[in-house]
Order: C-alpha cells, then structure tokens, then sequence
C-alpha cells in the first residue's frame, strides 16, 4: 500500500470478528441459496402421482393365477397361491438361500414363510425384478419342471443369468442373485381391492 | 508448512495459479477513488453467474417443442420442487442483467472510460452488449407464450426488409416459413450454449483487456502516472483485495436486496419484467393487439417504428436501429474531448449528455405504448437527438471549455 | 451557458409529451381476499362444477387443492370428477377441435387466465353477459364484444339486457353511453350473485400461481436476513477502509 501514513492503529480484534460474522452469514446465505436448487431434483408432483398407488381387483383371480401391475414403472405380480403352493413353502427350506427374510425388503407384515399378509395368506404380492441385475423373471408354476429339475418347487425363473425364486419369491441358494424379491408395500381396502403401493395400516 | 500451503505449491509448480489470483485480484491495484457507478462491472458478472445457474436447472426440466414448452414452464411453476423461484430468479435476472449493463455502460460514457488506451476494453464490451440483446432474443421466444412468438416473428421479418437477400435469409433463421418448433429449437441451443460460451470468452477477454492497461476512475486521470519511488505502485492505487473484495461484496447485498424484493414480492414488475400476454400459449393466428418487445429493447424499438418507409421499404428502419446500437464503436474515436472524466468537462457536454439520457429513456417509454401521431413526431425528434449526440460529438467535445485535471485523483 | 441551461430544462421536460388518453372499458376491482380459504374454496366448488364443462385447468394438480385447507379425501369426494385421480390435473374431455366448430374459436384453458387478463377484468367480465339475440349463443358481452361463451351462470344471476342512451355534451357531440340492466332475477340476489363471482374470480387468482402466498411469506425472511447481512457487509467495508486514506 502506498498511501500517507495511517494514524490509528488497526484494530485486529474487530476485522476478525466482523470478518467471521460475515463468513458465517454468507455460509448460511450459500446453503439457503443452494437448497431449492438442489431441492428441485427431488421427484416433482407430476412423478410423485404417477407413481402414486395402484388399485387392483383380485375378485376374478382364478386359483393359481398371475397378475401383473405396474407401479412406479416397475411390474408388481399379484399371485393368488394354491393351497399346494402355500404348502411347498414350508418344504422347500433347503433349497433356499434366506428362507426368513432377514436380508430382503419387505413390510413388517410380510415378514414370514408365505412373505403376506396374515389377513390374506395365499395372495403374494412381490415386484417382478430380479434381484441380480434387474431383468423381469418368468413364473414357473409347474412342479418339477424338465427344465429346472425334479426338486423344483414351482417358482419364478429368470432367464437372464439363471436365478431361481421360490412360491414365496425367496431366492434359491448358489444362484447370481443375492437376496429375496421385494415385496412392496400393500393394503387391502377389502377382500376383492388390492391397494398396491401404501400401507394404510401403518405396522 | 500446512498441508494446504504445500498444496498450492504443488499446483504452483504446475500451473499460474497463485500469480493469476495475484495478477487477475490479489494485487491488482485499482484506483482508490472508485464510486458508486464502479459497483456494476462485478454486479454484471455475478448476474452472470445467476443465470447460468439457474439457466441450469431451468433446462432440467424445460422442453424446447412447441407442443410442450408453455407446458413444461408451468410444470416448472407448479410441479417441481422450487420450480418457481427458479423460474423467478431466472427472469428477473434477465431484466436486472439489463439495468446494470446500462448503469454499467454509462458509466463508461461519464467517466470516458472508452477513451486511449482503453478503446478495446469498450469494443469488447460493445460485443457483450450485442450478445447479450441476442441471447435475451432468443431466450424469451422459450416461454412459447403470445409475445414470444409474435415478438420473434416480427423481429425475424425486419430480416426479410433487407434487400435482395432479405426473405431467403428470414426463411435460413427460423428454418420454416413462420416462427415454429424449428425456430424454437435452434433458439433453444443458441441461448442455452452457443451464445453463454461466446459470452463468457468474451467477458474474459474484456477482464484482461481491462487488467492489461489497469482501471480508470471517476477523475478519469492516470494513476499509473504518479508512482511512488519506493515501492513502484501507483500512490493512488490500492490492491483489489482486501478493499474491493469487501467493498464488491457489498454492493452484491445491496443487489440481493433489490433483486429478492422483486422475487418475492412483484416478480411480473407490473407486466414489464414478465408480460400479461406472454400467459397465453403461442397463437400463429391470432396476433395480439399491442406487440412489444421487452422493456430493454424499447428504445430502438421507438426508432424503427418512427423512420417512416422508403420506397416501401421498412429497410431504412431497420438501418437506423441497427446503426444506432453500433454507433457506440465508434465512442472512443468520436470523443475529441481534452479530458476523459464529466467532472472537468464543461457545460456543452453536460448538456448533451444529458439530452442523450433524456432520449434513450424517453424513446424507451414510448417504445412501450402504441404509436400514435403525437408519439411518433416526438420520437422522431429524439432518435435525432441521439444520433447528435454521437455525430457532433467530434466537434461539440472539442469547443467544450474544459477544467485543468488535478494531478492526483479526488473522492 | 444560459443558453445550454435552458435546453437542459426543456429537455426534461419533454417526457410529460408522451401522456395521451387511452380508451378502455372501466374494470370493477375484484373484491378479493386471496387469504379467505374458504372463499377460495367455495370458488374451486363453483370452478369445477360450472366452469369445467368446456375449459380445462391443465396445470393445476387437483392434488394441490390441499392449499385451500382441504384434505386429499375432501378433495376426492368434492371436487375430483369419478373418471379422474385426485393427483391428475384439472383435465377435461372435450376434445378442443369440436370446442372450436361448437363455439367458434376452443374455450380456452384457465390455469394462469387470471395472470393475462387479470381478477378485475374477469370479475367484471362474468358480470356483463347480457341478452343479444343477434349472437348464436344469445347472449353478448360488455367486456368481451361478440363472445362466443354462453352465460353459463345465467340461472344464477338472471338475465341482463343492454340499455343504450344517447346524449349530447358540452360540445355539441352526440355521446352513446351502456349500462345493464337485470330484466328476469335469477337465484342468486344480485349481491349473492357478485360474491359468487368474486369467489371464482379469487380461486382463478389461486390457480394461476398457487405459490403465491408461500412466496411473499419466504420473502419477508429473505429479505430481513439480507437486510443484516446488508449490515453486517457495511460496518466490515467501512473498518478496513479505514486503511485509506
């Protein structure tokens, strides 16, 4: 600097506070300035609908038969289990990688052998991806298939790399995918209207 | 040593960091005197800044088709998270880029900062003025409302007045034969990257040219002239930070004050920064009454529609438009002025300086309202005044009785 | 130096030229509240019920409508018509190619109506439909010359007529002036009627930027936060520029 000489001696002390005062509003000021913008990333309302829940009638669901639903983009199957179906379940522990769910997602009221609701057994309500690498499994109802051996259950198969999901979608042992299918959370506004996409009961 | 000094002299080694942060800002010695007309050159680049930004996240969720874009703005408005204030921010700041620009220019006009050895600097910033009316342009055809279409659509056929080449050089621009999706599109890609990357060479060019002959001030006198011998730095110099740094940084709170009121509180700015009109979709056939370009344009828009048509021809309109934003070029060459700065010139210049104010924002305020017979004189008798100023400025600048400079620089 | 003086001053002068007088029809200011919830929504009811036959309010989320105070259920059973969800916009069926053929040009969408025309005129515009058996529809109106909307709230209102007096001025000139006149009373006391109105007017006012009320409450925040900083800023330039000079 270059200027006449500087009387007053530089008061340290309140350029440092001033300065700190004014670095912590301008750190605020940047946080609240950045917030909306990375806010607006966030799905919009317009996704948020569309991805809103999806109401299905199961009144005309022959035993033993699929539906498939989509929700959030994604193939959601409603199976109405046979009692046979049900009863594999409990038979086909060895075959199973993680037979009490303890490592897939699913609602706390799903969190059994059937993976159901309690109120509602034989229906299974599961997202059709594979937990591998995304593709949409076949169902493969048909016990003891040629294909896919004398001790097949009745599943779903996935013909991308060769995971196998049991009546329960619960992943078989030595095969690519790691953990059960998900299973999304659902309501049952009432025995024919399947709600898929909410948990109304809050458990 | 810390970890972040060693750091630094890791990159030093590799690259001009710690000498361009030293020549760009940290030592760059500016005049101490710079007033309040000095705050608008880091103003403009921050409002820069804010459009870019907010530019970004527009084009998130922007569609550039016809059939789309006045949609997608109002999912913006209503749907996204936010979407609103970026959308406000985004337009306001395109009418606030504006009001600094101009304060910023006439600055530049008072002080002479145009004049040698700073007659590039100007040019430069003449083509950012010229890329910023395009980029506007273009980006207000976007909203796909009724001023958007039918303000491009009679912009891009004074094109079609030039002559010989007129029609098919309209046709070339909007890639159809109205302003349609075509035109959107390529509008699209102008304003969002073509003309922001033109932009931004351009302002860097125009901070070197700057930091190349070092910056006037408000007596318009040379510090560099006067050094002290001891250390070699000009006595009325001081370093840009910490003095301008702090002193920037409040002239941008100030900024931020004015820009959120209207944000938050008048964002349409009574119809002027977002136009009534511009909320109904693009109609190809059905013109609105009262077609205006936005607020910034106005001045010229008062010139062109006051030439009256020659030969048939709107083509003389179109010159005088186009001459009288070029005309600027010539500032540091028309100047014959014994000194640089207002504060010693005299009072033939006060005056036309003042008419040249009067001018540029009363054409401004009639370019706003339908022509009627009254208006269109008086803005004839503007546009010459204007064009006075800078013709007979040659001579005017050089009879102005002028006032000795003072040897050092003044408050 | 007189001489430029007095320019000088002529010249600032020269903006009062620009003022000419403007011919536009007297608008009644909308008597709006836009805090009233419960005006807006009996507004939204009077929106969705009358107005949603032939325009459409393709932006506004019905889902939104929880603005007003009103609950998704509310809404769904309310204001959501059977064939639509309530997170769909305010969409409707009426294709707007036969819109157009039926009513000469498509009526046209609402979401921001009340941003391009504005709540005065609109206020005013759904209170002057009046008679006017030359039109196709049979009614006209004072605001709007030649409409091809219908007076979709007639039986509310009851029907206007158009009374035209001639007189002469000060000048000699022959001056026609309109007014209207309520000829068959309609459900709705006139003053009921104009409630009515302003509360459709208030919920167009809502749904062309539903944002508005969060915007101006953000602000005042912002612009206090600023205001300190503003402070803060000044007393930190004016200490270091203390060093000069």
């Amino acid at each position: 600097m270059s200027q006449s000489a500087v009387s007053d001696k530089v008061d340290e002390g309140k350029r440092r506070f001033l300065l700190a005062a004014s670095s912590a509003m301008g750190g605020v000021a940047t946080v609240a300035i950045a917030w909306p913008f990375v806010a607006s990333l966030m799905p919009s309302q317009r996704a948020k609908a569309a991805g809103a829940p999806v109401e299905v009638d199961i009144s005309k669901m022959e035993a033993g038969s699929i539906l498939t639903i989509e929700w959030r983009g994604k193939p959601v199957w409603v199976v109405n289990r046979t009692k046979e179906m049900l009863d594999s379940l409990n038979k086909d522990t060895a075959l199973l990688a993680d037979p009490d769910s303890s490592g897939s997602i699913q609602p706390p009221y799903a969190k059994n052998t059937m993976r159901a609701d309690p109120a509602h057994p034989n229906f299974l309500v599961a997202v059709g991806v594979c937990t591998h690498l995304g593709c949409s499994p076949t169902y493969r109802k048909e016990v003891g298939a040629a294909d896919l051996g004398a001790d097949w259950p009745g599943g779903f198969f996935c013909p991308c790399h060769g995971s196998k999901f049991d009546m329960a979608a619960r992943v078989f042992k030595g095969v690519p995918a790691p953990i059960n299918l998900e299973i999304p959370p659902y309501t049952y506004l009432s025995d024919t209207r399947l709600l898929i996409g909410e948990d109304r009961k809050g458990s | 040593m810390s970890a972040i000094n060693q750091l630094i002299d890791w990159v030093d080694d590799r690259f001009p960091l710690t000498r361009m942060w030293k020549e760009q800002w940290g030592e760059y010695i500016a005049p101490k005197n710079f007033n309040f007309w000095y705050y608008f050159g880091s103003l403009a680049m921050f409002v820069l800044v804010i459009q870019i930004v907010s530019g970004i996240f527009l084009t998130m969720n922007y569609k550039p088709d016809a059939k789309l874009a006045f949609a997608s703005v109002e999912y913006i408005m209503r749907d996204v998270p936010w979407g609103w204030l970026i959308r406000y921010i985004h337009s306001t700041g395109a009418s606030m880029f504006f009001v600094v620009v101009y304060l910023h220019m006439f600055r530049g006009l008072m002080y002479g900062s145009y004049r040698k050895p700073r007659e590039l600097l100007w040019i430069f910033g003449m083509f950012i003025y010229l890329c910023l009316m395009g980029e506007a342009f273009f980006g207000y055809l976007l909203p796909w409302g009724q001023m958007s279409f039918w303000g491009a659509q009679v912009i891009v056929n004074l094109f079609s007045a030039i002559p010989v080449i007129g029609p098919d050089l309209s046709l070339w621009i909007r890639g159809d034969y109205v302003v349609s999706d075509a035109t959107l599109n390529r509008f699209f890609a102008f304003h969002v990257i073509a003309l922001p990357l033109v932009l931004l060479g351009l302002v860097a060019a125009h901070l070197l040219a700057l930091h190349e002959v070092g910056s006037s001030n408000p007596d318009g006198i040379e510090i560099k002239s006067k050094k002290d011998p001891k250390t070699g730095l000009p006595l009325d110099g001081i370093p840009s930070h910490p003095y301008y740094t702090i002193k920037d940084l409040l002239g941008v709170s100030v900024f931020l004050i004015v820009f959120s009121a209207i944000i938050f509180f008048a964002p349409e700015m009574g119809g002027y920064f977002l136009e009534d009109n511009n909320f109904i979709p693009a109609d190809p056939l059905k013109t609105p009454p009262h077609i205006a370009p936005v607020w910034y344009f106005t001045p010229y828009y008062a010139m062109l529609r006051a030439v009256p048509p020659l030969f048939g021809s709107q083509f003389p309109g179109v010159m005088v438009m186009g001459i009288a934003v070029l005309i600027f070029f010539l500032l540091p060459w028309l100047d014959r002025g014994k000194v640089k700065s207002i504060r010693y010139r005299g009072g033939v210049y006060k005056v036309w300086l003042a008419a040249f104010v009067v001018s540029f924002v009363v054409l401004g305020y009639l370019g706003v309202l339908p022509p009627t017979e009254g208006r269109t004189w008086l803005a004839r008798g503007l546009t010459i005044i204007y064009f006075a100023f800078f013709i007979l400025m040659p001579w005017y600048t050089k009879v102005d009785k002028t006032k000795p400079e003072p040897e050092r620089v003044t408050w | 130096m007189k001489f430029w003086k007095k320019a000088l001053f002529v010249l600032v002068l020269a903006p009062t030229l620009v003022y000419a007088s403007s011919g536009e029809m007297k608008l009644d200011p909308a008597p709006i509240k836009p805090d009233d919830r419960i005006s807006l929504q009996r507004g939204a009811h009077t929106f969705v019920n009358y107005c949603m036959g032939c325009h459409s309010a393709a932006y506004m989320r019905y889902s939104r409508l929880i603005d007003l105070g009103l609950t998704e259920k509310q809404i769904k059973e309310n204001l959501v018509p059977t064939s639509a969800k309530v997170g769909d916009t305010m969409w409707i069926t009426m294709q707007k190619s036969d819109a157009a053929q039926w009513f000469g040009a498509a009526p046209p969408d609402l979401s921001v109506i009340a941003r391009s025309r504005g709540v005065d005129w609109l206020y005013t515009y759904m209170r002057s439909f009046y008679r006017d058996e030359s039109r196709p529809t049979g009614w006209n109106n004072l605001v709007f010359d030649k409409v091809g909307m219908p007076h979709v709230l007639w039986q509310l209102q009851g029907t206007q007529i158009l009374k035209t007096e001639e007189r002469t001025d000060d000048h000699g000139h022959k001056v026609e002036s309109h007014h209207l006149e309520l000829a068959t009373p309609g459900q709705l006391s006139s003053r009921d009627y104009d409630a009515l109105v302003a509360d459709l007017v208030n919920y167009l006012g809502y749904m062309g930027e539903p944002a508005k009320t969060d915007r101006a409450q953000l602000g005042v925040i912002v612009l206090f936060f600023f205001a300190l900083m503003f402070v803060l800023l000044l007393l930190l330039k004016k200490e270091y520029w203390r060093d000069i000079k």
